[in-house]
Protein backbone atom coordinates (compact mmCIF):
# COMPACT_ATOMS: atom_id res chain seq x y z
CA UNK A 1 0.00 0.00 0.00
CA UNK A 2 2.05 2.82 -1.26
CA UNK A 3 -0.08 5.55 0.22
CA UNK A 4 0.65 4.67 3.81
CA UNK A 5 3.98 5.72 5.08
CA UNK A 6 5.45 4.25 8.18
CA UNK A 7 4.98 7.24 10.41
CA UNK A 8 3.64 6.36 13.80
CA UNK A 9 -0.06 6.38 13.37
CA UNK A 10 -1.38 5.03 16.60
CA UNK A 11 -3.77 2.20 16.50
CA UNK A 12 -2.32 0.22 13.68
CA UNK A 13 1.09 -0.92 14.70
CA UNK A 14 0.26 -4.49 13.78
CA UNK A 15 2.47 -6.01 16.39
CA UNK A 16 3.33 -9.61 16.90
CA UNK A 17 -0.26 -10.00 17.99
CA UNK A 18 -2.01 -9.45 14.74
CA UNK A 19 0.94 -10.65 12.73
CA UNK A 20 0.14 -12.95 9.86
CA UNK A 21 -3.41 -11.74 10.08
CA UNK A 22 -3.37 -10.11 6.75
CA UNK A 23 -3.07 -6.81 8.53
CA UNK A 24 -0.05 -5.14 7.11
CA UNK A 25 2.82 -5.58 9.50
CA UNK A 26 4.97 -2.56 10.03
CA UNK A 27 7.81 -1.21 11.98
CA UNK A 28 6.04 -0.60 15.23
CA UNK A 29 6.33 -4.25 16.07
CA UNK A 30 9.98 -3.59 16.66
CA UNK A 31 10.60 -2.36 20.17
CA UNK A 32 8.91 1.03 20.05
CA UNK A 33 11.00 2.41 22.87
CA UNK A 34 13.65 4.01 20.77
CA UNK A 35 15.71 6.48 22.71
CA UNK A 36 13.28 9.29 22.31
CA UNK A 37 10.22 7.54 23.61
CA UNK A 38 9.71 8.34 27.27
CA UNK A 39 7.93 5.10 28.08
CA UNK A 40 9.84 2.01 28.97
CA UNK A 41 9.74 -0.73 26.40
CA UNK A 42 6.34 -2.38 26.61
CA UNK A 43 6.06 -6.02 27.44
CA UNK A 44 3.02 -7.02 25.50
CA UNK A 45 3.39 -10.74 26.02
CA UNK A 46 3.00 -11.41 29.69
CA UNK A 47 2.21 -14.52 31.68
CA UNK A 48 -1.36 -14.45 30.38
CA UNK A 49 -0.16 -14.92 26.83
CA UNK A 50 2.05 -17.85 27.65
CA UNK A 51 -0.74 -19.43 29.68
CA UNK A 52 -3.03 -19.12 26.66
CA UNK A 53 -0.41 -20.62 24.37
CA UNK A 54 0.05 -23.50 26.78
CA UNK A 55 -3.72 -24.04 26.94
CA UNK A 56 -3.94 -24.16 23.14
CA UNK A 57 -1.02 -26.60 23.11
CA UNK A 58 -2.66 -28.87 25.67
CA UNK A 59 -5.89 -28.74 23.68
CA UNK A 60 -4.23 -30.00 20.53
CA UNK A 61 -2.26 -32.69 22.23
CA UNK A 62 -5.54 -33.87 23.67
CA UNK A 63 -7.40 -33.45 20.37
CA UNK A 64 -4.83 -35.36 18.36
CA UNK A 65 -3.77 -38.07 20.76
CA UNK A 66 -6.50 -38.57 23.31
CA UNK A 67 -9.76 -37.90 21.46
CA UNK A 68 -11.41 -40.56 19.26
CA UNK A 69 -11.33 -40.22 15.48
CA UNK A 70 -14.70 -39.35 14.00
CA UNK A 71 -16.18 -42.33 12.13
CA UNK A 72 -17.38 -40.64 8.94
CA UNK A 73 -14.97 -37.79 8.40
CA UNK A 74 -11.88 -39.47 9.71
CA UNK A 75 -8.94 -37.39 10.88
CA UNK A 76 -10.23 -34.38 8.90
CA UNK A 77 -12.70 -33.75 11.67
CA UNK A 78 -9.81 -32.84 13.98
CA UNK A 79 -9.58 -29.48 12.30
CA UNK A 80 -12.84 -28.52 13.96
CA UNK A 81 -11.01 -28.19 17.24
CA UNK A 82 -9.29 -25.24 15.58
CA UNK A 83 -12.02 -24.05 13.23
CA UNK A 84 -15.00 -23.89 15.57
CA UNK A 85 -13.36 -22.09 18.50
CA UNK A 86 -11.67 -19.63 16.13
CA UNK A 87 -15.03 -18.82 14.52
CA UNK A 88 -16.70 -18.50 17.89
CA UNK A 89 -13.98 -16.23 19.22
CA UNK A 90 -13.95 -14.00 16.15
CA UNK A 91 -17.71 -13.58 15.92
CA UNK A 92 -18.89 -13.55 19.49
CA UNK A 93 -15.90 -12.08 21.25
CA UNK A 94 -13.86 -9.97 18.86
CA UNK A 95 -16.53 -8.49 16.62
CA UNK A 96 -19.10 -8.18 19.36
CA UNK A 97 -16.54 -6.29 21.42
CA UNK A 98 -15.69 -4.14 18.43
CA UNK A 99 -19.32 -3.20 17.80
CA UNK A 100 -20.10 -2.55 21.46
CA UNK A 101 -17.06 -0.39 22.05
CA UNK A 102 -17.81 1.55 18.86
CA UNK A 103 -21.32 2.38 20.03
CA UNK A 104 -19.96 3.33 23.43
CA UNK A 105 -17.29 5.48 21.81
CA UNK A 106 -19.81 7.67 20.01
CA UNK A 107 -21.56 8.09 23.32
CA UNK A 108 -18.71 8.53 25.81
CA UNK A 109 -15.88 9.70 23.52
CA UNK A 110 -13.27 7.85 25.49
CA UNK A 111 -10.23 7.12 23.28
CA UNK A 112 -9.75 3.87 25.19
CA UNK A 113 -12.94 2.55 23.60
CA UNK A 114 -11.67 3.38 20.14
CA UNK A 115 -8.41 1.60 20.90
CA UNK A 116 -10.30 -1.46 22.13
CA UNK A 117 -12.41 -1.49 18.95
CA UNK A 118 -9.36 -1.26 16.71
CA UNK A 119 -7.44 -3.92 18.61
CA UNK A 120 -10.32 -6.37 18.66
CA UNK A 121 -10.82 -5.80 14.93
CA UNK A 122 -7.22 -6.76 14.29
CA UNK A 123 -7.21 -9.77 16.56
CA UNK A 124 -10.63 -10.77 15.19
CA UNK A 125 -9.23 -10.57 11.67
CA UNK A 126 -6.49 -13.01 12.67
CA UNK A 127 -9.04 -15.47 14.04
CA UNK A 128 -11.30 -15.08 10.98
CA UNK A 129 -8.30 -15.78 8.77
CA UNK A 130 -7.82 -19.04 10.67
CA UNK A 131 -11.49 -19.86 10.04
CA UNK A 132 -11.19 -19.13 6.32
CA UNK A 133 -8.07 -21.25 5.97
CA UNK A 134 -9.23 -24.23 8.02
CA UNK A 135 -12.72 -24.27 6.42
CA UNK A 136 -11.54 -25.13 2.90
CA UNK A 137 -8.85 -27.47 4.29
CA UNK A 138 -11.63 -29.49 5.88
CA UNK A 139 -14.03 -29.12 2.93
CA UNK A 140 -11.62 -30.63 0.41
CA UNK A 141 -11.58 -34.17 1.85
CA UNK A 142 -15.15 -34.12 3.19
CA UNK A 143 -17.14 -32.11 0.66
CA UNK A 144 -14.79 -32.85 -2.22
CA UNK A 145 -14.15 -29.20 -3.01
CA UNK A 146 -12.10 -26.41 -1.51
CA UNK A 147 -14.72 -23.74 -1.91
CA UNK A 148 -18.35 -24.74 -2.04
CA UNK A 149 -20.01 -21.36 -2.00
CA UNK A 150 -21.65 -22.51 1.19
CA UNK A 151 -23.67 -19.75 2.81
CA UNK A 152 -21.72 -19.57 6.05
CA UNK A 153 -18.38 -19.69 4.31
CA UNK A 154 -19.40 -16.88 1.97
CA UNK A 155 -20.76 -14.77 4.80
CA UNK A 156 -17.52 -15.24 6.72
CA UNK A 157 -15.52 -14.14 3.69
CA UNK A 158 -17.54 -10.94 3.44
CA UNK A 159 -17.13 -10.32 7.14
CA UNK A 160 -13.39 -10.71 6.70
CA UNK A 161 -13.44 -8.17 3.85
CA UNK A 162 -15.43 -5.69 5.93
CA UNK A 163 -12.91 -5.87 8.76
CA UNK A 164 -10.10 -5.47 6.26
CA UNK A 165 -11.82 -2.35 4.88
CA UNK A 166 -12.21 -1.04 8.42
CA UNK A 167 -8.50 -1.45 9.09
CA UNK A 168 -7.56 0.09 5.74
CA UNK A 169 -9.70 3.10 6.57
CA UNK A 170 -8.07 3.48 9.98
CA UNK A 171 -4.71 3.78 8.29
CA UNK A 172 -5.98 6.42 5.93
CA UNK A 173 -7.09 8.91 8.57
CA UNK A 174 -4.44 10.79 10.48
CA UNK A 175 -6.37 12.82 12.98
CA UNK A 176 -6.94 10.56 15.97
CA UNK A 177 -10.31 11.93 16.94
CA UNK A 178 -11.62 11.92 13.38
CA UNK A 179 -10.35 8.40 12.87
CA UNK A 180 -12.12 7.25 16.00
CA UNK A 181 -15.43 8.74 14.90
CA UNK A 182 -15.20 7.40 11.35
CA UNK A 183 -14.22 3.97 12.62
CA UNK A 184 -17.07 3.87 15.09
CA UNK A 185 -19.58 4.84 12.39
CA UNK A 186 -18.22 2.21 10.02
CA UNK A 187 -18.21 -0.48 12.70
CA UNK A 188 -21.80 0.24 13.69
CA UNK A 189 -23.01 0.17 10.09
CA UNK A 190 -21.09 -3.07 9.59
CA UNK A 191 -22.95 -4.49 12.57
CA UNK A 192 -26.22 -3.61 10.84
CA UNK A 193 -24.96 -5.15 7.61
CA UNK A 194 -24.13 -8.58 9.01
CA UNK A 195 -27.77 -9.80 9.24
CA UNK A 196 -28.38 -8.63 5.67
CA UNK A 197 -25.38 -10.54 4.38
CA UNK A 198 -26.56 -13.65 6.18
CA UNK A 199 -30.05 -13.28 4.71
CA UNK A 200 -28.64 -12.69 1.24
CA UNK A 201 -26.36 -15.70 1.12
CA UNK A 202 -29.09 -17.83 2.68
CA UNK A 203 -31.71 -16.78 0.10
CA UNK A 204 -29.16 -17.15 -2.67
CA UNK A 205 -28.47 -20.73 -1.71
CA UNK A 206 -32.02 -21.82 -1.12
CA UNK A 207 -33.18 -20.42 -4.44
CA UNK A 208 -30.33 -22.10 -6.23
CA UNK A 209 -30.05 -25.56 -4.75
CA UNK A 210 -26.56 -26.96 -4.97
CA UNK A 211 -25.63 -30.59 -5.28
CA UNK A 212 -26.32 -32.08 -1.90
CA UNK A 213 -23.27 -31.80 0.25
CA UNK A 214 -22.59 -33.34 3.56
CA UNK A 215 -23.52 -30.74 6.10
CA UNK A 216 -22.17 -31.20 9.55
CA UNK A 217 -25.25 -31.17 11.67
CA UNK A 218 -24.42 -31.22 15.30
CA UNK A 219 -24.56 -34.84 16.25
CA UNK A 220 -24.35 -35.88 19.82
CA UNK A 221 -20.72 -36.52 20.40
CA UNK A 222 -18.83 -38.74 22.77
CA UNK A 223 -17.83 -37.18 26.04
CA UNK A 224 -14.14 -37.15 25.09
CA UNK A 225 -14.87 -34.99 22.07
CA UNK A 226 -17.13 -32.66 24.00
CA UNK A 227 -14.45 -32.15 26.62
CA UNK A 228 -11.84 -31.42 23.96
CA UNK A 229 -14.19 -28.93 22.34
CA UNK A 230 -14.89 -27.20 25.63
CA UNK A 231 -11.16 -27.05 26.29
CA UNK A 232 -10.57 -25.58 22.83
CA UNK A 233 -13.15 -22.85 23.38
CA UNK A 234 -11.64 -21.88 26.71
CA UNK A 235 -8.13 -21.90 25.26
CA UNK A 236 -9.14 -19.69 22.35
CA UNK A 237 -11.03 -17.25 24.54
CA UNK A 238 -7.93 -17.01 26.71
CA UNK A 239 -5.75 -16.52 23.66
CA UNK A 240 -8.07 -13.76 22.45
CA UNK A 241 -7.85 -11.89 25.73
CA UNK A 242 -4.08 -12.25 25.79
CA UNK A 243 -3.64 -11.07 22.21
CA UNK A 244 -6.07 -8.20 22.72
CA UNK A 245 -4.14 -7.06 25.77
CA UNK A 246 -0.85 -7.33 23.94
CA UNK A 247 -2.19 -5.42 20.96
CA UNK A 248 -3.64 -2.76 23.24
CA UNK A 249 -0.30 -2.22 24.90
CA UNK A 250 1.41 -1.90 21.55
CA UNK A 251 -1.16 0.67 20.49
CA UNK A 252 -0.50 2.65 23.65
CA UNK A 253 3.24 2.49 23.03
CA UNK A 254 2.77 3.60 19.43
CA UNK A 255 0.69 6.55 20.58
CA UNK A 256 3.27 7.49 23.17
CA UNK A 257 5.97 7.43 20.58
CA UNK A 258 3.88 9.49 18.22
CA UNK A 259 3.52 12.10 20.92
CA UNK A 260 7.23 11.93 21.77
CA UNK A 261 8.00 12.56 18.13
CA UNK A 262 6.38 15.92 18.67
CA UNK A 263 3.77 17.24 16.42
CA UNK A 264 5.35 14.98 13.85
CA UNK A 265 3.37 13.00 11.43
CA UNK A 266 2.54 14.11 7.97
CA UNK A 267 0.16 16.92 7.36
CA UNK B 1 -38.81 36.17 -3.93
CA UNK B 2 -39.73 37.76 -0.67
CA UNK B 3 -37.04 39.81 1.00
CA UNK B 4 -37.35 37.91 4.30
CA UNK B 5 -36.90 34.20 3.89
CA UNK B 6 -38.21 31.63 6.26
CA UNK B 7 -35.79 29.03 7.50
CA UNK B 8 -36.38 26.00 5.35
CA UNK B 9 -37.42 22.78 7.05
CA UNK B 10 -35.38 19.62 6.65
CA UNK B 11 -37.15 18.56 3.47
CA UNK B 12 -36.97 22.04 1.98
CA UNK B 13 -33.28 22.40 2.79
CA UNK B 14 -32.52 18.95 1.43
CA UNK B 15 -34.29 19.79 -1.79
CA UNK B 16 -32.37 23.07 -2.10
CA UNK B 17 -29.06 21.24 -1.74
CA UNK B 18 -30.09 18.53 -4.17
CA UNK B 19 -31.17 21.16 -6.68
CA UNK B 20 -27.86 22.97 -6.34
CA UNK B 21 -25.93 19.74 -7.03
CA UNK B 22 -28.13 18.83 -9.97
CA UNK B 23 -27.85 22.32 -11.41
CA UNK B 24 -24.05 22.19 -11.23
CA UNK B 25 -24.19 18.83 -12.97
CA UNK B 26 -26.67 20.05 -15.55
CA UNK B 27 -24.45 22.97 -16.45
CA UNK B 28 -21.21 21.02 -16.68
CA UNK B 29 -22.48 17.54 -17.52
CA UNK B 30 -18.96 16.25 -16.86
CA UNK B 31 -19.77 13.50 -14.40
CA UNK B 32 -22.91 12.34 -16.10
CA UNK B 33 -21.23 11.99 -19.47
CA UNK B 34 -18.30 10.15 -17.89
CA UNK B 35 -20.60 7.75 -16.05
CA UNK B 36 -22.91 7.16 -19.02
CA UNK B 37 -20.04 6.56 -21.41
CA UNK B 38 -18.48 4.23 -18.87
CA UNK B 39 -21.74 2.29 -18.62
CA UNK B 40 -22.10 1.80 -22.36
CA UNK B 41 -18.42 0.93 -22.76
CA UNK B 42 -18.63 -1.60 -19.95
CA UNK B 43 -21.71 -3.18 -21.52
CA UNK B 44 -19.84 -3.48 -24.81
CA UNK B 45 -16.76 -4.96 -23.12
CA UNK B 46 -18.82 -7.51 -21.22
CA UNK B 47 -20.51 -8.41 -24.49
CA UNK B 48 -17.17 -9.44 -25.93
CA UNK B 49 -15.85 -10.95 -22.72
CA UNK B 50 -18.48 -13.69 -22.72
CA UNK B 51 -19.85 -14.98 -25.97
CA UNK B 52 -23.64 -14.60 -25.64
CA UNK B 53 -24.16 -17.35 -28.18
CA UNK B 54 -22.27 -19.78 -25.97
CA UNK B 55 -23.74 -18.73 -22.64
CA UNK B 56 -27.41 -17.88 -22.56
CA UNK B 57 -27.82 -14.11 -22.80
CA UNK B 58 -30.44 -14.27 -20.06
CA UNK B 59 -27.83 -15.70 -17.70
CA UNK B 60 -25.40 -12.92 -18.50
CA UNK B 61 -27.52 -9.80 -18.78
CA UNK B 62 -28.58 -9.40 -15.12
CA UNK B 63 -25.03 -9.86 -13.84
CA UNK B 64 -23.65 -7.43 -16.39
CA UNK B 65 -26.31 -4.86 -15.60
CA UNK B 66 -25.69 -4.87 -11.86
CA UNK B 67 -21.92 -4.96 -12.05
CA UNK B 68 -22.07 -1.87 -14.26
CA UNK B 69 -24.55 -0.31 -11.86
CA UNK B 70 -22.17 -0.85 -8.94
CA UNK B 71 -19.14 0.68 -10.56
CA UNK B 72 -20.80 3.56 -12.35
CA UNK B 73 -22.59 4.31 -9.08
CA UNK B 74 -19.29 4.44 -7.20
CA UNK B 75 -17.90 6.69 -9.90
CA UNK B 76 -20.76 9.11 -9.35
CA UNK B 77 -20.57 8.98 -5.58
CA UNK B 78 -16.89 9.79 -5.47
CA UNK B 79 -17.62 13.13 -6.98
CA UNK B 80 -20.46 13.94 -4.59
CA UNK B 81 -18.40 15.25 -1.69
CA UNK B 82 -15.22 15.74 -3.66
CA UNK B 83 -16.90 18.72 -5.29
CA UNK B 84 -17.56 20.26 -1.87
CA UNK B 85 -13.86 20.30 -1.03
CA UNK B 86 -13.15 22.98 -3.61
CA UNK B 87 -12.77 26.26 -1.75
CA UNK B 88 -14.06 24.43 1.33
CA UNK B 89 -17.61 24.75 0.04
CA UNK B 90 -18.59 22.12 2.59
CA UNK B 91 -17.96 24.64 5.38
CA UNK B 92 -20.62 26.90 3.92
CA UNK B 93 -23.08 24.03 3.89
CA UNK B 94 -22.27 23.18 7.48
CA UNK B 95 -22.61 26.70 8.86
CA UNK B 96 -25.96 27.13 7.13
CA UNK B 97 -28.77 27.15 9.70
CA UNK B 98 -30.11 23.78 8.61
CA UNK B 99 -29.84 20.37 10.17
CA UNK B 100 -26.96 18.11 9.22
CA UNK B 101 -29.47 15.44 8.33
CA UNK B 102 -30.80 17.82 5.68
CA UNK B 103 -27.30 18.18 4.21
CA UNK B 104 -27.00 14.41 4.00
CA UNK B 105 -30.46 13.89 2.55
CA UNK B 106 -29.89 16.63 -0.03
CA UNK B 107 -26.61 15.15 -1.20
CA UNK B 108 -28.16 11.68 -1.24
CA UNK B 109 -31.15 12.88 -3.23
CA UNK B 110 -28.93 14.46 -5.87
CA UNK B 111 -26.90 11.24 -6.04
CA UNK B 112 -30.06 9.19 -6.36
CA UNK B 113 -31.29 11.21 -9.32
CA UNK B 114 -27.83 11.02 -10.86
CA UNK B 115 -27.56 7.24 -10.45
CA UNK B 116 -31.08 6.74 -11.81
CA UNK B 117 -30.13 8.91 -14.79
CA UNK B 118 -27.14 6.66 -15.49
CA UNK B 119 -29.37 3.60 -15.17
CA UNK B 120 -31.75 5.06 -17.75
CA UNK B 121 -28.81 4.73 -20.15
CA UNK B 122 -27.45 1.43 -18.79
CA UNK B 123 -30.62 -0.66 -18.76
CA UNK B 124 -31.56 -0.08 -22.41
CA UNK B 125 -27.92 -0.61 -23.44
CA UNK B 126 -27.83 -4.01 -21.70
CA UNK B 127 -31.31 -4.96 -22.95
CA UNK B 128 -30.23 -4.06 -26.46
CA UNK B 129 -26.87 -5.83 -26.39
CA UNK B 130 -28.31 -9.02 -24.94
CA UNK B 131 -31.48 -8.89 -26.96
CA UNK B 132 -33.73 -9.32 -23.93
CA UNK B 133 -37.43 -9.14 -24.66
CA UNK B 134 -39.63 -8.16 -21.77
CA UNK B 135 -43.34 -7.62 -21.28
CA UNK B 136 -44.50 -4.25 -19.99
CA UNK B 137 -45.22 -5.70 -16.59
CA UNK B 138 -41.68 -7.06 -16.49
CA UNK B 139 -40.38 -3.60 -17.40
CA UNK B 140 -42.39 -2.10 -14.55
CA UNK B 141 -41.08 -4.71 -12.12
CA UNK B 142 -37.51 -4.07 -13.27
CA UNK B 143 -38.03 -0.32 -12.80
CA UNK B 144 -39.11 -1.00 -9.22
CA UNK B 145 -36.02 -3.11 -8.57
CA UNK B 146 -33.82 -0.42 -10.12
CA UNK B 147 -35.21 2.30 -7.84
CA UNK B 148 -34.90 0.16 -4.71
CA UNK B 149 -31.34 -0.83 -5.55
CA UNK B 150 -30.38 2.77 -6.33
CA UNK B 151 -31.71 3.93 -2.96
CA UNK B 152 -29.63 1.27 -1.22
CA UNK B 153 -26.46 2.15 -3.11
CA UNK B 154 -26.89 5.86 -2.59
CA UNK B 155 -27.63 5.68 1.15
CA UNK B 156 -24.39 3.96 2.13
CA UNK B 157 -22.46 5.43 -0.78
CA UNK B 158 -23.22 9.03 0.12
CA UNK B 159 -22.16 8.54 3.72
CA UNK B 160 -18.93 6.75 2.79
CA UNK B 161 -18.18 9.33 0.12
CA UNK B 162 -18.43 12.04 2.78
CA UNK B 163 -15.96 10.10 4.92
CA UNK B 164 -13.60 9.00 2.15
CA UNK B 165 -12.84 12.50 0.85
CA UNK B 166 -11.31 13.39 4.22
CA UNK B 167 -8.89 10.48 4.23
CA UNK B 168 -5.47 10.06 2.72
CA UNK B 169 -6.73 7.50 0.23
CA UNK B 170 -9.61 9.75 -0.87
CA UNK B 171 -11.50 8.16 -3.73
CA UNK B 172 -9.49 4.94 -3.49
CA UNK B 173 -11.07 4.23 -0.13
CA UNK B 174 -14.70 4.41 -1.23
CA UNK B 175 -14.88 1.04 -3.02
CA UNK B 176 -12.93 -0.65 -0.24
CA UNK B 177 -15.45 0.23 2.42
CA UNK B 178 -18.60 0.50 0.30
CA UNK B 179 -18.46 -2.70 -1.75
CA UNK B 180 -19.17 -5.13 1.11
CA UNK B 181 -22.25 -3.06 1.89
CA UNK B 182 -23.41 -3.42 -1.70
CA UNK B 183 -23.37 -7.22 -1.55
CA UNK B 184 -26.99 -7.53 -0.37
CA UNK B 185 -28.12 -4.78 -2.76
CA UNK B 186 -26.45 -6.14 -5.88
CA UNK B 187 -27.23 -9.77 -5.11
CA UNK B 188 -30.93 -9.07 -4.49
CA UNK B 189 -31.24 -6.82 -7.52
CA UNK B 190 -29.45 -9.26 -9.80
CA UNK B 191 -31.45 -12.25 -8.61
CA UNK B 192 -34.73 -10.36 -8.96
CA UNK B 193 -33.65 -9.28 -12.45
CA UNK B 194 -32.90 -12.88 -13.43
CA UNK B 195 -36.46 -13.85 -12.51
CA UNK B 196 -38.06 -10.79 -14.09
CA UNK B 197 -36.11 -10.98 -17.36
CA UNK B 198 -36.68 -14.70 -17.57
CA UNK B 199 -40.40 -14.04 -17.43
CA UNK B 200 -40.89 -16.04 -14.27
CA UNK B 201 -41.69 -13.57 -11.54
CA UNK B 202 -43.26 -15.16 -8.55
CA UNK B 203 -42.72 -15.48 -4.88
CA UNK B 204 -38.99 -15.60 -5.54
CA UNK B 205 -38.95 -12.02 -6.77
CA UNK B 206 -40.86 -10.89 -3.72
CA UNK B 207 -38.29 -12.39 -1.38
CA UNK B 208 -35.56 -10.34 -3.02
CA UNK B 209 -37.67 -7.20 -3.17
CA UNK B 210 -38.49 -7.53 0.51
CA UNK B 211 -34.81 -7.86 1.29
CA UNK B 212 -33.98 -4.79 -0.80
CA UNK B 213 -36.74 -2.77 0.84
CA UNK B 214 -35.60 -3.76 4.31
CA UNK B 215 -32.02 -2.81 3.42
CA UNK B 216 -33.19 0.58 2.14
CA UNK B 217 -35.23 1.34 5.24
CA UNK B 218 -32.47 0.34 7.66
CA UNK B 219 -29.62 2.05 5.85
CA UNK B 220 -31.34 5.26 4.84
CA UNK B 221 -32.25 5.74 8.50
CA UNK B 222 -28.88 4.61 9.86
CA UNK B 223 -26.80 6.65 7.44
CA UNK B 224 -28.88 9.79 7.96
CA UNK B 225 -28.43 9.45 11.71
CA UNK B 226 -24.74 8.59 11.39
CA UNK B 227 -23.81 11.49 9.10
CA UNK B 228 -23.72 14.17 11.82
CA UNK B 229 -21.17 12.06 13.70
CA UNK B 230 -18.80 12.23 10.77
CA UNK B 231 -18.66 16.00 10.57
CA UNK B 232 -18.89 17.36 14.12
CA UNK B 233 -17.19 20.58 15.10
Amino acid sequence: MGATSNVGVAGHGAGGAGGGAGAPARDESAPPGRDRAPTSAPRPFGALFWTAVAAVGVTYVRALAFTPVEALQGPAQKIFYLHAPAAFTALYLAFALMAISSVLYLWLRDPKLDRVAACSAEVGLAFTTVVLITGPLWAKPVWGTWWSGDARLTATLFLWLIILGYLVMRQAVEDRELRARYSAVLAILAGLLVPFIHLTVYLFRTLHPQPIVLKPSAPSMPAEMAVTFALAFVAFALLFVALLRARYRLALAAEAREEADGSGGPN
Amino acid sequence: MTPVREMPGTAGAAWTIARKDLMVELRTRVAFLAAAVFAVLAAAIFFYAWDPTAVSALDLAPGVLWVIFTFSGLLALNRSFGAELTDRAIDALLVAPISREAVFLGKALANLIFVLGVLVVTVPAVVLFYNVSMSWSAVAALAGVVVLAAVGLVSVGTLFSAMAVNTRLAELLLPTIALPFLVPVVTSAAQATVLVMGGRPGSGVWEWIKLLTAFDLVFVAACTLAYPFTIER
